[in-house]
């Protein structure tokens, strides 16, 4: 047991960390350290052009991508050494946000279903950031059960006629091509009826409205479709086979470890060593000290957790299910650390003006984000479901809609 | 990097495991919870022939010389089977504290014994309610001989021999404390089983009247030992928490498969696989946190105060909250003597405390955190 680098891993660490100190934006290196859950913005700059610059640093070099086919706009390195990339890039990697859906999870598909040459034009683009891509799944009727999507596609001569909308897109007020998963045929089972597809998001017929989430930011969109149109040639694995595709995509993205997921517990522990309290420090205080000690062992042990994934990756071996936790436990632990944060601040703690608020109101804006990541990219719920069912081999649900046509299943609960 | 153990660390764990299938099945944990024996002394003995009573202990003392790695895992199995054996008083705890202190003569003496099985040992420290404390410790050495009352001390009526904590100044000072070796079948102790929540595992009172002892360590240095021996037992005995965590959660998994109810198995109501996922997520949260803790025992790193606490903590929770909600998905039969789960729940509860508290743990881990942020 031990935390060494085999003599490759020494040597691509060091590469990358020489890399990676020559040319990252240094100037945002503070802000960017500094910034939580609900709260990572740049003084002065457009997060957004300041991160589409990253990456296409990164990919000129060939540091974007890692793990990607160099002929894809990759560098076709082993896992292990994206996940040395990553803890290399520490706080620059906050700049890879808006391109996380894109490489995580539209690029894998692309790779697997998608023509060799539209593999060899759309990936490159994607991999260095000059085009972002975004993943059209759910839907008002469909969010957990995706699968009860509505978005029609209907085939008309070589081109596919698409009605309906999407909604919780993440990022697509900025990108410029999704996959969209869609209904061909609403007379069979709901999972057999779906297809999978491209697009160019400034396809005429796409109207893209930001929500305004419960937090005030505006990170996720609806999509409109109102007769949009679709080469055949852009769809993605076989009609009416579209869930498996979508379950392609999901898969490459529990293979990707080592991203971490916020739990909110350095910045508390930082708060408490500064805070005083009316009766003396708050770090002295016992119930303060048994509430971080709590914390401080979940964090831990998801971090250990995720150290061994990486070791089977070193070992070219598959990551266990263990991994599956991440999620599900840093998403209820940073709700409940920033209303920690905030009671340790008595009355003050409803401020949240930079100005005013403690920390700068650090506190109440991952507050105000908190209850998003418990339901995005599958509910506190759902993710317990999964661990029931592909952990710990628990049966299915009863699912009363699997073998009823589409078209057949109740949409309504109480009339 | 390699953040795991090795495959002969793991071939290992699976030998320990086979054996402690065979020989120490339920009914032979029930033996020792029926009161029919103070503990299982035929395992006792088989788990001196297997060798795993000396896994850590050098060579040279009689022991198998592999290292703390192989103990961990050891200790994981012992957790998992329940084992009504005094290995954790024994092995991580006096055999540490003499491996850590002790004079060669001592080691020679004691360790040897531990690892053929011919002497049980345990630590005496606490003296009533309250947690690891330099102040809670009364008991007077004088002379070469001590004087006090020690309780609750694992294992206490059957141990051959205690490491005692004793008061030798009265500056207030942590070096006021000084260890002792005492010969608990040499006269002078007078040993009383104490009734407790898990009758698999003795705890007694020690009365010592001129009991003759014999200083481990140098005078004074008694807190600073226990210290470091109460963290190596901390990972031990987390892995043994995570042994039982383990097991807890596969009682109710394989109970929620096989009980029918409402015309399904209960396992597919998401009432009980939630509870189930969220045993799996505190088991697997306490493994990563006892590995960390083992890597740190192992290699003396200087984390190891802080890994141990978080380790200690993590497993004490995992544990607790994998065994009583075991009896949750058993619902009524998980609450009857027939079935095993309070076994599990006795043990997570008594493991829980027996090196000192949850909130003592809470409160050492913070300290050893704030000690690390300011170097």
């Amino acid at each position: 047991m031990n935390f060494d680098d085999t003599p490759q891993e020494a040597a691509f660490r060091t590469e990358a960390k020489a890399w990676i100190s020559a040319n990252a934006p240094k100037q945002y290196e503070e802000e960017l350290r500094k910034s939580s859950l609900g709260r990572t913005v740049l003084k002065g700059a457009n997060i957004l052009e300041v991160a589409k610059a990253w990456q296409k640093k990164k990919a000129d070099a060939g540091w974007a991508c890692l793990h990607w086919p160099k002929e894809y706009g990759g560098r076709g390195s082993s896992p292990i050494e994206r996940v040395i990339w990553q803890q290399e890039e520490g706080p620059f990697g906050k700049l890879s946000g808006m391109f996380i859906i894109g490489h995580g999870m539209c690029g894998p598909t692309m790779m697997a279903f998608a023509g060799e040459e539209q593999k060899r034009k759309y990936l490159p683009p994607l991999a260095s950031g000059e085009k972002v891509w975004c993943q059209l799944f759910s839907e008002p009727a469909g969010g957990s059960d995706v699968a009860g999507l509505r978005t029609r596609a209907e085939k008309r001569g070589d081109d596919w006629i698409i009605n309906g909308q999407k909604i919780w897109t993440s990022g697509a007020h900025y990108s410029d091509y999704g996959i969209l998963l869609t209904r061909t045929d609403p007379n069979v089972a709901k999972h057999k009826g779906l297809t999978m597809f491209f697009l160019d998001m400034k396809s005429p017929g796409v109207e893209v409205r930001p929500i305004k989430q419960a937090s005030g930011q505006s990170d996720f969109n609806e999509v409109y479709f109102t007769d949009v149109k679709i080469p055949d040639s852009q769809r993605l694995g076989a009609v009416n086979d579209g869930w498996n595709v979508s379950l392609t995509t999901l898969m490459n993205e529990r293979m990707s470890i080592g991203a971490g997921v916020s739990t909110g517990f350095p910045e508390l522990f930082e708060f408490c060593n500064s805070l005083m309290l009316d009766d003396g420090p708050a770090i002295e205080d016992r119930n303060v000290r048994s509430k971080l000690a709590n914390y401080a062992v979940k964090a831990s042990g998801l971090r250990y957790t995720s150290m061994r994934a990486i070791s089977a990756l070193s070992k070219g071996e598959r990551p266990g299910p263990e991994n599956s936790i991440g999620k599900l436990v840093a998403g209820s632990m940073v709700q409940e650390v920033a209303m920690y944060a905030l009671d340790l601040q008595g009355a003050a703690g409803v401020l949240s003006g930079p100005e005013d608020a403690e920390v700068a109101g650090k506190f109440q804006a991952m507050l105000l984000r908190a209850p998003g990541t418990r339901v995005e990219g599958g509910t506190d719920e759902i993710m317990r479901n999964i661990i029931a069912e592909r952990v710990l081999g628990l049966p299915g649900d009863i699912r009363v809609d699997k073998d009823v046509p589409f078209n057949k299943i109740p949409t309504k609960g109480r009339a | 990097m390699n953040f795991d153990f090795s495959d002969e660390q793991k071939q290992m764990r699976d030998e320990a495991r086979k054996f402690l299938a065979e020989k120490c099945p339920s009914k032979a944990v029930r033996e020792v919870l029926d009161g029919k024996a103070p503990y299982d002394k035929a395992l006792w003995q088989g788990l001196a022939e297997m060798g795993f009573l000396g896994v850590a202990i050098p060579e040279e003392f009689g022991g198998a010389g592999a290292g703390h790695l192989e103990l961990c895992v050891i200790a994981e199995e012992m957790g998992r089977a329940n084992a009504p054996v005094p290995f954790s008083s024994t092995v991580y705890l006096a055999a540490e504290a003499l491996l850590l202190a002790g004079s060669d003569a001592q080691k020679q003496k004691w360790l040897p014994k531990i690892a053929s099985g011919e002497a049980i040992g345990t630590l005496a420290l606490f003296e009533g309610k309250g947690n690891p404390s330099p102040k809670a410790i009364k008991l007077q050495a004088s002379g070469g001989t001590l004087s006090g009352v020690k309780k609750p001390v694992p294992d206490g009526a059957i141990a051959d021999f205690a490491v005692v904590a004793a008061r030798t100044g009265s500056t207030g000072r942590d070096s006021d404390i000084s260890l002792f070796l005492v010969d608990l079948k040499a006269g002078g102790v007078e040993a009383k089983s104490l009734t407790n929540v898990d009758p698999t595992r003795g705890q007694a009172e020690l009365t010592f009247e001129n009991a003759k002892a014999e200083p481990l360590g140098a005078a004074g240095d008694g807190w600073s030992i226990l210290t470091q021996v109460l963290d190596r037992a901390a990972v031990l005995l987390a892995f043994e928490q995570v042994g039982g965590s383990d097991r807890a959660l596969e009682m109710g998994r394989d109970y929620a498969l096989d009980r029918i109810a409402f015309g399904r198995p209960i396992g597919s109501f998401q009432a009980v696989k939630h509870i189930l996922a969220d045993m799996y997520v505190s088991a697997t949260l306490a493994r990563s946190n006892c590995y960390y803790g083992a890597w740190a025992l192992s290699t003396n790193a200087s984390e190891l105060p802080e890994a141990a606490a978080a380790a200690r903590i993590s497993a004490t929770q995992a544990f607790q909250h994998c065994s009583k909600n075991n009896i949750q998905v058993h619902g009524g039969m998980g609450f009857t003597w027939e079935f095993d789960c309070h076994m599990y729940y006795r043990r997570a509860n008594t493991t829980a405390l027996t090196l000192g508290s949850l909130s003592y743990w809470e409160d050492q881990l913070i300290d050893r955190m704030r000690k690390k942020n300011a170097a």
